[in-house]
């Protein structure tokens, strides 16, 4: 077991190693000059060359290689242009925010799609069956950024449901004692009931737009392998055996069913990170993606490779959790590693 | 290396009947599965729009007119107008070419470099299996809306370098399907029997392995279509890509999203509305191929 | 019957709802079981046995249905009865194993918890001795170390072991039906007859009732006191395994039992009827040259084996790290074929056959040793060069799948063809002619050579692959199991027509099989195989009459022998 793990955690190296070239050759490759494009669009030749000294830009590129890994290990990702602080810290300021609403957001739609998508494999044919497949079709072509405004617009405008889609915490509130990071714990280890309270009406809306996008591939591929798992022999054998109804289903089909589940998974937060910087925009979400954008738009570019680099590697490290949770379910695994 | 076109004509005659049979099962399909005839009629339709959409609008899309600013639908526009007082309705059928063409380029261009160096990895395996592995892995390490949105920053704020992030971060799709596709049917026996006959590597790969995956791969093309233009689309959204006042969908809603809390829907509604049924349209005709191509089904 | 029999189904018809309308699968089917008899049901692909059983136990899939008739069990209404009554039956009363046995375990559960959630189910254990009573349960199907065995995954253990678990997990609960469909096809010769051995043995002992469901009437004859065959959704003979064997009554039965190789038979005697005079004089090659057409000496393949070392100890020691040695499919083997025969190359999965065959056929390298065709030597020229080489033409083989091996966007002219096309001499404006020729010389319509391969029958295919296979004019055919995928009256028409094709063109054959009443039909000399090495060669009638090795006699005891057989 402990083998295995290591061995997993070492597959994941090449996967950092990529993330780090890469980023690295995006600030490299582009076609003009490196020192100008991090100096911002404003700066003078001065200053362009104060910027070029500074990044190294001046030597060659295995050194300069060198200096990004060495920067890197020192957590210095350079600073931001616009604000002037240290991109590191912003990031690590923003990131339990854009955190707090990409778990709210998965967990939502595994509480739905896992079961939609067994009911629908176990009844097959039936309205439910009928019923999830439309809608799975339709959730995977739902642009986030459209849902959001549309839900922004039913439950802010017309009913009055929902807060203001202004951020984490209307301004009357206090932001809860920092402990981790996330509102709804924090709020609630400190026995702030109204600023919970408060927190998860803003919280509603994202996490909603957010995991009706990512319902659709988990309850499609929950369905899909269910139906598979369902046809195949042993669930015959234990059928035949007299096993009862849920048993089969659970025991036996379920949680065979559950090992593609939990390779989507991975695509599944791949797609929810890509989204969160939609719907932070949508939902002025205080997170990461929302900062990069800022960003973006400004030609502040040292935030844009941080915020690129912090996202691959925390997607690499979730990557890492769901290979160890395969390998936990299936036993197959632990032998070939 | 011969090609079809030397095949005997006796032997062609064959491959007409093939297509023929393909044409009468397609409809089929359509007959059973009407879903499929309805995408598909929706897919001529946004086609139409691309192609002659322009022609057809009512209003300049550019043309902006304060005095009509932030009309709501109505008989003279149909969607209503922007801040500008640019008409909705024909900003949304000419962004239709633009959307498209970004999405279709991109598919094209990872169908050809993904699906050749996928089949090659997959049937000669060693190193060029894995350096298209490497390749795929690095590129999956990132969550892909994020590297897009890297790439275009990088690259410049351009709309081919929204094509060309578009294609990279789908690159790992067609590589990898190709690869397995043509790893399974490396060691088949009608791949022996090809070597058997004669054939070289080669040519095995381009006559006999190929169109065996080229269906599967055109039920990815469909399916990441939606996705494609999704994507380009949400890239927009944030900023990068097409600069205003090009119409376009993805740039339209965000346009339309700060009026969205003082209850002027339709400017970010229609566009976004019109995009949701492209890509679903993309989505229903993948699914819809698949069934087409699928052999098991095929009877 | 003298008394009330455990199992009858009368009139039973099941219909499946597809795509293209509703389809009987079985129809008006009467059979009925007595208490500790042994029953089988024997019928080809397609025939309905399997379903009927399946409509026993009431495990249909959703698309079929119970239309007309009646099953009932011990007095019980099985048709009638609710869901919950069918569990509390399955497993307690009636059980059920199946062909495939790897895929019929739960892959991701511990087999000794398999058993026990059956155990539990039937309260025929509780949570604390339900342990114990599984490693009884595997104790009794003959499972060495059960303590061991129980912590095992259904991918830790072979098929033959597999099998043994799903019948320890089928007889856990003292059933007193048993229903095996198909229990040994895909197992060896000598584990299918240990484990139709312990099945007749554990019935036996517990006075149960057996339905075998099985497309060999060989192995039904030999287990079963009563036998119905099915074509069709029909039963057409119903009679006493003996009156089966000794005087089959209906066409059906009669064409079955002659197609089905067995001692004593000759290869025409399988068709169903006197085979249409062949001209025997277009026979060609009575050839005077009596240098063997392929001499193999000393032919060795290895594989490197992967290393099982842990990922770290193999980190860490790098430069002290031995690779282990590699793995040999096949050691040493030398053999000759001689012009017009037929040489059998006999074995069990894994003796490295198959490998031989693809050693032969250039697919691929060999690690040593010579292969002499007509005076080349073929290990000299690497597999992937071969394609191009003259030689290739000589050298032709038949695929064990007849669907796998055709490829499925070319339609059957197009697949004979392709040989002709990439390496014959033949022009163009020919091919098809040629192709027509070829089709008439397999017996296969010409109205069929515009077909894709899913439009034709298995049979068909066959013809389709062996006229591919014969388009050069090869010296020499390797048949790779040609008919282990097909039902056994195509095999008897297939094996018939190999056998007119080789006298007729005069070419050699290396027949690759693990069954050896086909091998006795076909082959002039037979070559035994066992772990990569040969164990035993010689005149088939040698071979197979007076065995020297002791695996030889292993495997011809293992075949099974209906007892009233000549």
């Amino acid at each position: 077991m402990l083998t295995m793990i290591a061995r997993r955690m070492m597959l994941a190296i090449p996967s950092i190693v990529g993330v780090i070239v890469v980023t690295f050759l995006l600030t490299r490759v582009l076609p003009g000059d490196t020192a100008a494009y991090f100096a911002g669009p404003a700066a003078s030749a001065q200053a362009v060359e104060e910027v070029r000294v500074k990044l190294g830009l001046d030597q060659s590129i295995p050194v300069q290689f060198a200096s990004y890994v060495g920067d890197l290990l020192r957590g210095d990702l350079g600073a931001s242009l616009t604000t002037g602080r240290p991109v590191v810290t912003e990031l690590a300021a923003r990131l339990p925010a854009s955190t707090e609403l990409t778990l709210a957001a998965l967990l939502l739609s595994l509480v739905i799609a896992v079961p939609l998508g067994i009911i629908a494999a176990v009844r097959n044919d039936s309205w439910v069956d009928h019923f999830t497949r439309i809608f799975t079709t339709a959730g995977v072509s739902l642009p986030v950024f459209f849902t959001g405004l549309l839900f922004v617009y039913v439950f802010y405008f017309l009913l009055g449901w929902a807060p203001a889609p202004l951020g984490r915490l209307d301004v009357f509130y206090s932001s809860p004692p920092e402990w981790t990071g996330f509102f709804l714990i924090d709020s609630l280890v400190a026995r702030e009931w109204e600023t919970f309270r408060a927190a998860l009406a803003q919280l509603a809306l994202p996490t909603i737009t957010l995991a009706v996008f990512s319902l659709a591939p988990i309850a499609r591929i929950t369905r899909a392998s269910m139906l598979n798992v369902l046809a195949s022999d042993f669930v015959r054998t234990a059928r035949a055996a007299g096993l009862s109804g849920g048993t089969v289903v659970m025991r036996y089909a379920f949680r065979n069913a559950l090992l593609p589940v939990i390779t989507t998974l991975g695509m599944v937060f791949s797609f929810l990170l890509g989204a969160n910087v939609l719907v932070e925009k949508v939902f002025a979400w205080p997170g990461v993606g929302s900062y990069a954008v800022e960003a973006l738009l400004a030609s502040d570019y040292a935030p844009v490779q941080g915020f690129v680099l912090v996202m691959a590697i925390l997607y690499v490290l979730v990557n890492l959790a769901i290979d160890l949770l395969y390998g936990v379910v299936d036993p197959r695994m632990k032998v070939e590693g | 290396m011969t090609s079809i076109a030397e095949i005997p004509p006796v032997v062609q005659s064959a491959r007409a009947h093939g297509l023929k049979a393909v044409f009468q099962h397609a409809r089929y399909v359509m007959r059973e599965n009407p879903v499929t005839g309805f995408a598909f009629l929706m897919f001529l339709f946004f086609v139409l729009c691309a192609t002659i959409g322009p022609w057809l609008v009512p209003h300049d899309p550019l043309a902006s007119n304060t005095a009509q600013a932030l009309k709501p639908p109505s008989a003279l526009n149909w969607f209503g107008t922007d801040q500008l007082g640019r008409d909705i309705f024909s900003r949304v059928v000419v962004a239709a070419r633009l959307d498209l063409a970004i999405a279709i380029s991109s598919v094209l261009l990872v169908f050809a470099f993904g699906g050749l160096s996928g089949v090659a990895a997959g049937y000669f395996g060693g190193w060029t299996d894995r350096i298209v592995g490497r390749i795929c892995d690095t590129i999956m390490a990132f969550p892909l809306f994020v590297l897009a949105m890297g790439i275009v920053a990088a690259l410049g704020n351009t709309v081919t370098n929204i094509v060309i992030a578009t294609a990279i971060i789908n690159y790992p799709l067609y590589a990898r399907l190709a690869r397995s596709e043509a790893n399974v049917r490396r060691d088949a026996g009608f791949v022996h029997a090809a070597r058997l006959s004669g054939n070289s590597e080669g040519r095995i790969l381009l006559m006999h392995i190929l169109p065996n995956i080229l269906p599967i791969m055109m039920v990815q093309v469909s399916l990441t279509m939606g996705y494609a233009i999704l994507n380009a689309a949400g890239l927009s959204f944030i900023g990068l890509g097409v600069r205003p006042p090009t119409p376009e969908w993805g740039i339209m809603v965000a346009e339309g999203a700060s009026f969205i809390v003082s209850g002027e829907w339709w400017i970010a509604f229609f566009p976004g509305l019109t995009l949701m049924l492209a890509v679903f349209c993309f989505n229903l005709l993948g699914d819809g191929l698949r069934d087409i191509v699928d052999p098991q089904r095929r009877t | 019957m003298t008394s009330q029999p455990l199992l009858e189904v009368r009139d039973l018809t099941i219909e499946f709802s597809t795509r293209r309308g509703v389809v009987k699968a079985v129809q008006r089917v009467d059979l009925s079981l007595a208490k500790g008899e042994t029953l089988g049901i024997v019928g080809e692909s397609g025939s309905g046995k399997s379903v009927t059983s399946y409509a026993v136990m009431r495990i249909l899939d959703r698309a079929g249905r119970i239309a007309n008739g009646a099953i009932i069990y011990s007095g019980i209404d099985v048709g009638a009865a609710t869901e919950s009554e069918m569990q509390d039956l399955r497993g307690r009363e009636m059980s059920m194993i199946f062909q495939n046995p790897r895929a019929a375990l739960n892959p991701i559960r511990k087999i000794g918890r398999q058993i026990e959630d059956v155990l539990i189910r039937h309260v025929q254990a509780t949570r604390a001795d339900a342990r114990e009573k599984a490693i009884g349960a595997l104790r009794q199907v003959r499972i060495a170390n059960p303590e061991e065995r129980y912590s095992a995954y259904p991918f830790e253990l072979s098929g033959g072991m597999c099998q043994r678990v799903v019948i320890a997990l089928a007889l856990a609960c003292q059933p007193r039906l048993l229903i095996a469909d198909e229990p040994t096809t895909g197992l060896d010769v000598t584990t299918q007859k240990a484990v139709m051995d312990l099945i007749v043995e554990l019935t036996r002992e517990r006075g149960m009732s057996t339905l075998l469901i099985t497309h060999d009437l060989g192995l039904a004859a030999t287990y079963c006191d009563r036998v119905i065959v099915m074509e069709k959704g029909n039963v057409v003979e119903s009679a006493t395994a003996e009156e089966i064997f000794r005087a089959p009554q209906h066409p059906y039965t009669r064409k079955l039992m002659r197609a089905t190789p067995r001692p004593g038979a000759r290869l025409c005697d399988l068709l169903p009827e006197e085979p249409a005079p062949v001209d025997r004089a277009a026979a060609v090659n009575v050839t005077s040259d009596t240098s063997p057409l392929l001499r193999v000496e000393n032919l060795v393949k290895e594989y490197p084996r992967k290393s099982t070392a842990p990922f770290f100890a193999r980190f860490m020691k790098r430069g002290k790290f031995k690779h282990p040695p590699p793995f040999r499919a096949v050691t040493g083997i030398s053999f000759d074929v001689m012009r017009g025969e037929t040489l059998g190359l006999v074995g069990e999965s894994g003796c490295g056959k198959s490998t031989t065959s693809m050693m032969l056929m250039r697919l691929i390298d060999s690690t040593a040793g010579k292969i002499v065709f007509d005076g080349t030597d073929l290990a000299t020229i690497p597999a992937r060069d071969f394609a191009l080489n003259p030689l290739r033409r000589r050298i032709q083989m038949v695929f064990q799948d007849p669907t796998d091996s055709l490829n499925p966007r070319y339609t059957a002219a197009r697949a004979i063809a392709d040989p002709l096309l990439r390496v014959g001499t033949i022009e163009r404006s020919k091919v098809r002619t040629r192709c027509e020729e070829l089709a008439l010389l397999v017996g296969l319509p010409l109205d069929l050579l515009d077909r894709l391969p899913h439009q034709l029958s298995g049979g068909q295919k066959a013809r389709v692959g062996i006229a591919r296979a014969l388009a050069l004019e090869p010296d020499l055919v390797v048949l790779d199991e040609p008919t282990a995928a097909l039902d056994v009256s195509v095999q008897a028409i297939v094996l018939n027509l190999l056998q007119d094709l080789k006298e007729r063109l005069g070419i050699s054959y290396l027949f690759v099989s693990h069954d050896l009443h086909v091998v006795r039909l076909l082959c002039d000399r037979v070559i035994v195989m066992r772990s990569g090495v040969i164990v035993e060669q010689g005149p088939t009638a040698k071979v197979l009459e007076a065995p020297e090795a002791e695996y030889t006699r292993e495997l011809i005891a293992a075949i099974p022998h209906p007892p009233f057989a000549a």
